[in-house]
């Protein structure tokens, strides 16, 4: 092994005798073998033939939606492969049966988790500055959703962590822009806002940005939220309160939100940003694997709601996707799990797990995508044109 | 400005040792392309402040480049000149604030998508320059030894688990006295072969006895400066316009002296790097722990390391951990345990790339139990032993 001192910031060299691509491919082929040990999943390039979807008009209208990108990013020895497969037994076993899974999601852009965000959400590699609250600088998934196919602001919602991301609903972008996108919700400004003046019981849920632990900016609630407790959710600032007392972490905070959002407003579009995986970036391996069991755990629960929901059961689509992965142990110039700062193979490729109407199951598809495919695959499965994206639908989903 | 125009004098703020060494080899430097001479600077810049080993490397690295013909120096920065940058990076200080360069460089290669070609042009350079300048081999065999779990409960699951197949693992270990007979082996080495910060005992929490051979950063220790940079910070991030950048240029120049260290300033330099460009080293002892061993094996090549993770605190809100307000830390043992299992993990792969990684050794003890590995070119791999041993004979079939 050689070692370097090149560290551009907080990126590195990684000097290894295979090239990115084919580490890429190697982990994508590493999670198909291990899925198909795991969860007996085929292989997916033999059903390429018949497309399970419906394209009927009345069937697009009652579809629904739900993207849940997988908390800040997680190894594949941490999750898929057989080291890792512990800590996700409600993805290998419950979800992924039911799925269609790609191993081979690459993501070119920026890693930083708004960034890298916003790029899923546009289409577009974001170059904004993954630290200042801005929106998107192409127009977003929901813009294009609402535009095109007519839809009230209560029919695209976001629930995300606080970092920015309350920007992340539109796009500054004519003809679409601000009131045309999704309307967003931040739980621990809920949270903040709710309980002013006595947080002492809900402190751990309220832990804020990993990316950056020097700096932790203090999170303010204010009326609006408040309003949007009491007149959306339909939750009186008590009840909201005692529930959060049993809760454990921000995510578990987020789905909870996510689930009486789906109650009282059942969007046809919900975006689901968890970010408890992020705690990585302390340094402290437990806290990390702990959280992607969590987070495992939530996914699960998310879909059970779904499957109870009767405004979502039968006609949702749920996608579970990180943003992207996490640096290799062997890159010389970042220090394994905890950053996603060197662009080695390893924290650019991911997957992606599909599940629900319109998908086939328990079958896993090898064929390179990136990140940005999701939008075009978005508008072609619900109805919309993502003009301005730079991905292409994933075709496998059509 | 680039690096055709550089003049002597634009080094005068350098420290004198540096500018004497970059006035040298002025020329050479001269044919650099911007997009990789930052970095180099940004090195040298603390030449006066750096261990041997990295003074050594600077060396051979300006007295390499000097050495090439100018033909030879197009083709091995071919990579770097292809790259393109900004007017604004091009007219910033980038010799006189070459890690704030770097900074920006990354940022804007991330944006411009030219981070891949940065990292294939890097690459190749650094596979050029460690076959045509070679370091000296090293006296002796380079040995790591990770003790964790320190007061740790009996532990159910299964540990080592990424080393086990790379050495021998021990299951029925005589504890007694191994924390000091392991100390005792490092001071051995570091009197049989002295040199500066080649022998190392980092611990995670209130350092043990150890003889003054052994070069020693503790968490504890450090505790008073930890309080400070925390206090620091809290006091920056209330400033209006502060963000993470602005925080992380301001934690940039702090020096030993603002943080309240004296005493040896190399050293004095290496621990406010270690809690200024750490993440999670302020708060978690098990991170900070292995991000020393990680720094003190890539910067000062360590001959001996020895690590002693400490149980650190349990999570609580980043916002909490960061003011240090809390009067009672309550401690967590088995997360530690996980933590520093994986710490020592990362401390075999840093060891491992250093020159002479093949004859290198490197020994885990769960402190005060009865498991260990033991990672040796004499040691089978992947094998377990059930005979009965105790840490002196441990020590001495890794190192013996």
């Amino acid at each position: 092994m050689e070692r370097s001192r090149f560290s551009l910031g907080c990126e590195s060299i990684a000097h290894s005798a295979l090239g990115s691509s084919e580490i890429a491919r190697q982990l994508s082929r590493s999670r198909r073998e291990f899925l198909r040990d795991a969860a007996g999943v085929a292989l997916g390039t033999a059903l390429m033939s018949a497309s399970p979807f419906v394209r009927a008009e009345s069937a697009r209208k009652k579809r629904k939606v739900i993207v849940i990108t997988f908390g800040g990013g997680a190894r594949d020895q941490e999750t898929f492969a057989p080291e890792g497969q512990e800590n996700i037994p409600r993805l290998l076993h419950e979800l992924a049966p039911q799925s269609s899974f790609f191993t081979h999601v690459t993501n070119q852009g920026i890693l930083g988790h708004y960034v890298a965000t916003a790029s899923l959400a546009t289409g577009v590699y974001e170059t904004l500055n993954n630290f200042s609250a801005v929106p998107p600088g192409h127009p977003t998934v929901f813009e294009y959703f609402r535009k095109d196919l007519k839809r009230p602001s209560s029919d695209a919602w976001v629930v995300a962590p606080s970092n920015g991301f309350n920007r992340i609903g539109e796009s500054e972008c004519r003809p679409y822009g601000p009131g045309q996108g999704a309307r967003v919700i931040l739980p621990k400004h809920l949270l903040s806002a709710a309980t002013t003046g006595s947080i002492t019981d809900y402190e751990h849920l309220l832990r804020d940005n990993y990316e950056t632990p020097l700096y932790a900016p203090q999170i303010a609630g204010s009326e609006v939220e408040l309003q949007q407790l009491e007149m959306i959710l339909k939750l009186s600032v008590d009840d909201f309160t005692s529930h959060a007392r049993t809760l454990s972490s921000p995510d578990e905070l987020s789905v909870f939100i996510a689930k009486r959002l789906m109650q009282e407003e059942a969007p046809s579009l919900l975006w689901i940003t968890m970010h408890d995986i992020d705690i990585a970036h302390s340094g402290a391996y437990s806290l990390y694997v702990d959280a992607i069991r969590r987070t495992d755990r939530l996914c699960a629960d998310l879909w059970k709601a779904v499957q109870a929901n009767p405004e979502y059961a039968g006609n949702t689509t749920l996608f579970i996707l990180p943003d992207f992965g996490r640096d290799s142990d062997y890159d010389a110039g970042g220090n394994g799990f905890q950053h996603h700062r060197t662009g080695d193979a390893a924290s650019r490729t991911t997957w992606m797990m599909a599940l629900g109407t319109g998908v086939r199951q328990g079958v896993v598809y090898d064929d390179p995508m990136q990140s940005i495919d999701l939008v075009p695959s978005l508008g072609a499965i619900m109805g919309f044109s993502p003009n301005q994206s730079q991905g292409k639908p994933i075709r496998e989903l059509l | 400005m680039l690096p055709r125009d550089l003049k002597p004098e634009h080094f005068a703020a350098y420290p004198a040792q540096a500018k004497a060494l970059m006035i040298a080899h002025l020329d050479a430097i001269r044919e650099l392309p911007l997009s990789f001479l930052p970095s180099l600077l940004r090195e040298a810049i603390e030449y006066d402040f750096k261990f041997p080993a990295e003074r050594s490397a600077i060396e051979r690295e300006l007295a390499n480049i000097s050495s090439l013909s100018h033909s030879q120096s197009i083709e091995w920065f071919h990579g770097f000149t292809q790259l393109s940058l900004s007017p604004a990076l091009e007219r910033s200080d980038w010799i006189n604030l070459p890690a704030q360069f770097v900074e920006q460089e990354a940022a804007y290669l991330w944006s411009t998508h030219q981070l891949d070609a940065f990292r294939k042009a890097a690459s190749e350079y650094g596979l050029r320059l460690a076959a045509a300048a070679r370091p000296d081999p090293i006296p002796i065999r380079r040995w790591g030894i990770a003790i964790i779990g320190q007061g740790a409960p009996p532990y159910e699951g299964v540990l080592f688990r990424n080393l086990r197949k790379h050495g021998t693992y021990f299951g029925r270990v005589k504890p007694d006295n191994g924390l000091a007979l392991l100390l005792s082996a490092a001071n051995e080495r570091a009197k049989l072969h002295p040199a500066p910060y080649a022998h190392w005992y980092v611990d995670g929490g209130q350092s043990a006895e150890h003889s003054s051979a052994l070069t020693c950063v503790s968490y504890k220790e450090l505790e008073p400066t930890r309080a400070v940079l925390l206090n620091y910070i809290q006091t920056e991030i209330k400033r209006p316009g502060m963000g993470p950048e602005e925080l992380r240029t301001h934690l940039a120049k702090l020096t030993p002296a603002d943080l309240g260290l004296s005493g040896d300033p190399v050293l004095g330099r290496f621990q406010v790097k270690l809690l200024t460009e750490g993440s999670g080293t302020q708060i978690f002892s098990t991170t900070f722990a292995q991000w020393t061993a990680r720094e003190a094996l890539r910067r000062a090549e360590a001959l001996t390391l020895v690590v002693r993770f400490a149980p650190r605190q349990k999570q609580r809100p980043m916002n909490e951990l960061l003011s240090n307000a809390s009067s009672k830390i309550e401690l967590d043992y088995v997360g530690s345990l996980i933590d520093a299992d994986m710490g020592s993990y990362y401390h075999w792969i840093n060891q491992q790339r250093l020159p002479g990684f093949e004859q290198s050794s490197f020994l885990v003890w769960l402190e005060g139990q009865s498991q260990a590995i033991a990672i040796a070119p004499s040691l089978p791999r992947g094998a377990e032993s059930n005979s009965e041993i105790d840490v002196a004979k441990l020590i001495s079939l890794v190192v013996g």
